[in-house]
């Protein structure tokens, strides 16, 4: 026993002194390693070489899709270009940046989040507006709940589903609720009614969407994009018309913190491109070019 | 060079004390890297927490009480649960020798090696609106998925096991002569599970019990995937640790420090019954 102790005793002993010594080996490797390697690529490549690295993207989740679709094209045309996401609910987001989580680039879905992001000092001021997107109310293909108007969100019964008020959709969603009960053809009670028929306030709308396509919740609002080809066959869409709609605005902005400004500048500049504008109007996303 | 007879000793006293110098500095080592990964995180939220003064606030405020109230209600009833179906559970498994007992063994044991998220998502694909049993249920007007049963489903599946798993060890150590002798005094076979069996393992029934209520009151993953997150209905502590986090920390803090102080004082309870067992 004695002996045993004696062995894993030196045997750490050892390990952090290797430790050690490996750690200044790799400082020293990492230091020397550009030199040579970039001293290449200006030789073998023309005089402005592809961009290359890697760069974290946080991003709202109803980008998921549209923002995956951008990362396959980008690094199809840049092979060295390596762009991780993190889609979650914009406060999610920002609240892990606070918290320190590296990201190079967040992209929220509201003007609050962003906000906020830059008050507590994640990201720098400039941020800029690159879509538009609208809310819509989807039932399961079921509609066992039988709702064919926005009127009938406040039958009694009806099973809800909400972001829950922080994430922007369902702050959106609660505003266009508020809207609604102004209307005289909706009632003043309106936004109240439906607000208890509240089942679940999830914490993303990928979770809303998920809810109502398991036919578990009776109707969800969601953005229009939120139907993609893979759900539109499980839900049914009720629009929401213009008067009482919102249009939400998805703000993007460079971290402080940002590891390669250049790599993330490509990024942002390529979400306004017209290319990029494309990709985001093919998926159901309104311009802002 | 020689070494005189009466330097020997001393050489000899030296090496052993440096030895043991090290052995314990080994020792010394490993405890402490383990001590601090696992006991930090809970010292840096309480720290945090004293270091906030809107901590009180926070614990008054409306969304906590309503997760307390719910998570006390709902672990409480997962808890009677627990012990009316999982007692007699552990005496069969512990007692009974038939065909496929290993495979039932198994089966109790399932909930705690399964992420409780895949829990979740088989209670809803099991009790949901369109799940295997729940369509018959919604049938009959019963819904169960957003609802309080719900939590409770989700705490008892992920809880029961602890339950059973200490019980069954507990029955496994009772004298088993001493059922016999209370057979052959004319007690009925239930008569002596009341009467003998269950008093004689009743520290581990407690053990099991408290560690089971321990095990549902942090509940997160099948709770919100069954149950979904609504405050005051569906929303336990975990649950409001976790969407709290999106507006600032108070609230989660204040959450998670009362966490980690009753699950200190659950585990120093287990801790003494657990000796009392063994005794």
């Amino acid at each position: 026993m004695k002996r045993l102790m004696l062995a894993i005793g030196t045997l750490v002993a050892v390990l952090v002194a290797l430790a050690a010594c490996g750690g200044s080996d790799n400082e020293q490797g990492n230091t020397s390693a550009p030199t040579p390697s970039s001293a290449v690529s200006a030789v073998a490549a023309s005089p402005t070489p592809l961009p290359s690295g890697s760069l974290t993207v946080f991003a709202a989740g109803s980008l998921t899709e549209t923002f995956n679709d951008m990362g396959s094209l980008l690094h199809q045309r840049y092979p060295g270009l390596n762009i991780t996401f993190n889609f979650a609910n914009a406060a999610d987001l920002r609240t892990q940046m606070e918290l320190g989580a590296k990201a190079d680039i967040f992209a929220s879905a509201d003007h609050k989040q962003m906000n906020l992001a830059v008050q507590s000092g994640v990201v720098e001021t400039e941020s800029r507006v690159f879509a538009r997107n609208r809310l819509v109310v989807i039932v399961p293909k079921a509609n066992s709940a039988g709702i064919k108007t926005l009127q009938d969100l406040a039958k009694p019964g009806v099973k809800i589903v909400l972001c829950n008020a922080d994430c922007p959709v369902g702050n959106y969603a609660r505003q266009f609720l508020q809207k609604a009960s102004a209307d005289p053809s909706f009632g003043t009670d309106y936004g109240e009614t439906v607000l208890g028929n509240l089942v679940s306030e999830e914490t993303n709308v990928k979770q809303v969407v998920a809810k109502v396509q398991l036919d578990e919740a009776d109707a969800g609002i969601v953005y229009s994009t939120d139907i993609t080809p893979a759900v539109a066959g499980a839900v049914l869409k009720i629009v929401i018309p213009d008067a009482l709609n919102l249009v939400a605005e998805y703000p993007v902005a460079i971290t402080k913190d940002v590891a390669n400004r250049n790599l993330a500048q490509l990024f942002t500049d390529f979400l306004l491109s017209k290319e990029g504008q494309d990709t985001l109007e093919a998926h159901g996303f309104i311009r802002a070019d | 060079m020689r070494v005189t007879s009466n330097s020997e000793p001393i050489t000899f006293r030296v090496s052993q004390r440096a030895l043991a110098v090290l052995e314990h500095a080994s020792a010394a080592f490993f405890v402490g890297v383990v001590i601090t990964f696992l006991a930090l995180p809970a010292v840096a939220i309480i720290e945090r927490s004293i270091a906030k003064s809107s901590l009180l606030d926070a614990i008054g405020s409306a969304d906590v009480r309503d997760s307390l109230r719910l998570s006390f209600l709902t672990t409480t009833t997962s808890l009677i649960l627990i012990v009316i179906f999982g007692t007699p559970t552990a005496y069969v498994l512990a007692r009974r020798r038939f065909p496929g007992r290993r495979l039932l063994d198994a089966i109790v044991d399932l909930p705690i090696v399964l992420p409780p998220a895949v829990g979740g998502l088989g209670l809803l694909m099991a009790f949901g609106r369109r799940g295997l049993l729940g369509q018959y249920l919604d049938d009959l007007g019963i819904s169960l998925a957003f609802t309080v049963w719900a939590v409770i489903m989700a705490q008892s599946f992920v809880a029961a096991p602890f339950y059973i798993r200490t019980a069954k060890a507990g029955f496994e150590s009772i004298d088993q002569e001493l059922e016999a002798v209370a057979r052959t005094l004319g007690s009925s076979p239930i008569g002596t599970f009341w009467r003998v069996s269950v008093p004689l393992a009743r520290p581990a029934l407690m053990a099991g019990a408290v560690m089971a209520w321990a095990r549902a009151l942090g509940e997160f993953g099948a709770t919100i995937m069954f149950a979904g997150s609504l405050a005051g209905k569906t929303q336990t502590m975990p649950l409001t640790i976790y969407r709290s986090l999106e507006t600032g920390l108070d609230v989660p803090l204040a959450l998670a420090t009362m966490l980690i102080g009753i699950s200190l004082v659950v585990l120093l309870i287990f801790r003494s019954l657990f000796q009392a067992t063994s005794v």
